[in-house]
């Protein structure tokens, strides 16, 4: 994968964020190649999510450029920036509790439905046969994650690994280049959590590149292509699984850590 | 025939409001699938009487357009204000939507061309049945095909999660306008129609009560879908004169009724998830 690094995807340059006097991101710089699983770990408040809330325009960083495909996105609306082919989870996931399955993962289809005001109103062919194959495609995504046997149900109704699972299908229905998922084995159990990592490498084997910040060191070090390692805000190292963990400091900050509790 | 043309010639106007009250009710349910508790549409409904009355009387427009501009005029107007008003939410949205009633009551009221306090009187009485049939057709046809698009979805992702939906690609402003103006359309011809059946239109009929009259009738009916609102508008309606021989006690036992049914279906009369269960539990307790 290392071949494509000049090709890169997703390039972070000189970023800082700081709310009020709280610096939260220092001079952050890091390259997502395309076609690659891309890990970012830290420690609880380095400062992992605030990278995805920048790269998704949810927040404007104070400083520094963020470049999708060699096109900055600073300063960009979310919704832009979700059509050029960014989408992302949530750490607590967001999915739409009153909705089934099926039309949450269609409302990620919203940008590639094309049909005007009068296609809608009078239900012409064209209409008829967006919808159709919006719900065709919607049902294929949710097989991907396995829940296409509910795609009637409410979301509200799914265990928390069927709704992560969800917001990933949700996700991947706006077309993505680049996906971010944040945090997405939070909270499941070991079996779950290895199901979830062969999904998430066959969506990679897919196309899509993934960008994913984890806490779980053992799961990221066996699926990403290489690491951001973020503390306190800064990067304190980048590279590939075994340059991370056998970096001095990564060791200090964030494996001793680990290894002493 | 006989019957019902005594029942026509005492009831007509009761009918007419029924069906006046539906598209008020059906306008406010647009806002809220949308997550905006907006309280303008008293306020639009006015505009939209008033800017149909004028044209009426001193252009003597076609019917069927004054009813157009009737529904145009509040929708630019929600254009225009909705920008600044939208980003606010909750009750911040529904205390700005109030104001900016007042802000159009208080206008009415002190403009000469629209008649001061005394309002407009001698309209003619231009709406017969079938154009409130016709429009309450055409708005329930619409808005039902709405909710079974993808403008339907954003609305309802807007309403659930807003953040969530911007980051699916959509343009949650755009959206938000859209539900507010097309509300404002809706709300300006049913004003339109009612000015042409009542004869005389005033500032006092657009107020604070008529706002909260008009939301009543969705909570009530319920708003998860079309049923609910129109349901709600027509007991709403109907209720206090069917409790006309109460005399005194009426408003007493119309507040009961409404204080009930919230306390009891919060989620409105019309809720299908719970009627479904009902029939279910009635079907398990028979097998
Ligand atoms: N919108 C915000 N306003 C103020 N402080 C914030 C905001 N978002 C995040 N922070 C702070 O930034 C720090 C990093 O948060 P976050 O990016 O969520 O960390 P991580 O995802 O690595 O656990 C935390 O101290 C958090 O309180
Ligand atoms: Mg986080």
């Amino acid at each position: 994968m290392s071949a494509d690094k000049q090709h890169s995807l997703l390039s972070i340059r000189n970023v800082g964020k700081h709310f009020g006097g709280l610096h939260v991101l220092q001079d952050v710089s890091f390259e997502v190649p395309a076609g690659s699983i891309y890990g970012l770990i830290g420690p609880n408040g380095a400062g992992k999510t605030t990278v995805f809330n920048l790269i998704t325009g949810l927040l404007a960083p104070s400083s520094g450029s963020i470049e999708f495909k060699g096109e900055s996105l600073v300063g960009q609306q979310p919704h832009q920036i979700t059509r050029k082919g960014i989408a992302r989870t949530f750490q607590n996931i967001r999915i739409f509790k009153e909705m089934d399955l099926l039309e949450n993962v269609m409302v990620g289809m919203h940008d590639h439905l094309r049909y005007g005001p009068a296609a809608l109103l009078f239900n012409t062919g064209a209409c008829k046969a967006a919808e159709k194959r919006a719900r065709e495609r919607a049902l294929e995504l949710l097989s991907w994650v396995g829940l296409d046997h509910k795609a009637d149900m409410l979301a509200d109704n799914l265990s928390y690994g069927d709704q992560r699972k969800l917001e990933f299908a949700r996700a991947l229905a706006t077309e993505p280049k680049l996906l971010l998922l944040d945090e997405p084995v939070a909270g499941m159990n070991p079996s779950e959590k290895t199901v979830l990592m062969e999904e998430i490498n066959n969506i990679r084997n897919r196309g899509y590149g993934v960008f994913m910040i984890e806490h779980d060191m053992r799961f990221v070090m066996g699926l990403c292509d290489r690491i951001a390692v973020l503390n306190f805000g800064r990067i304190i190292a980048e590279g590939s699984p075994d340059e991370v963990r056998n970096n001095p400091e990564v060791i200090e900050a964030y494996l001793g850590k680990e290894e002493a509790a | 025939m006989e019957w019902f043309n005594d029942f026509w010639s005492t009831y007509s106007t009761l009918v007419f409001s029924v069906g006046v009250h539906i598209l008020l009710a059906l306008s406010i349910w647009l806002t809220l699938s949308c997550g905006l508790l907006s309280l303008a549409n008293a306020a639009f409904m006015g505009i939209g009487a008033y800017v149909a009355a004028l044209l009426t009387l001193h252009l003597e427009w076609s019917f069927g357009t004054v009813l157009l501009a009737g529904g145009v005029a509040p929708a630019a107007v929600a254009l225009i204000i909705g920008a600044p008003v939208l980003r606010l939410s909750g009750v911040y949205l529904a205390m700005a939507t109030l104001a900016f009633g007042e802000v159009v009551r208080i206008t009415v009221l002190n403009l000469e061309i629209t008649g001061g306090p005394e309002g407009l009187n001698g309209i003619p009485l231009s709406t017969e049945a079938w154009h409130i049939a016709l429009i309450l057709a055409v708005t329930v046809y619409g808005l039902a095909r709405l909710r079974r698009s993808k403008v339907g979805r954003a609305f309802e992702a807007i309403k659930e999660d807003e953040i969530a939906a911007r980051l699916m690609g959509i343009d949650v402003d755009r959206y938000k306008l859209l539900a507010f103006s097309l509300g404002a359309f809706i709300a300006g011809i049913a004003g339109a129609l009612n000015a042409h059946f009542t004869f005389f239109i005033s500032p006092r009929e657009y107020g604070f009560e008529n706002a909260v009259d008009i939301l009543t009738m969705a909570v009530l009916g319920g708003f998860s879908n079309l049923i609910g609102p129109m349901l709600g508008a027509t007991i709403l309606t109907l209720l206090p004169e069917l409790l006309r021989s109460l005399h005194d006690f009426r408003s007493l036992v119309n507040g009961a009724v409404l204080v009930l049914v919230v306390l009891f279906l919060p989620k409105g009369i019309w809720e299908p998830r719970r009627i479904r269960a009902w029939v279910q539990r009635f079907k398990g307790g028979r097998a």
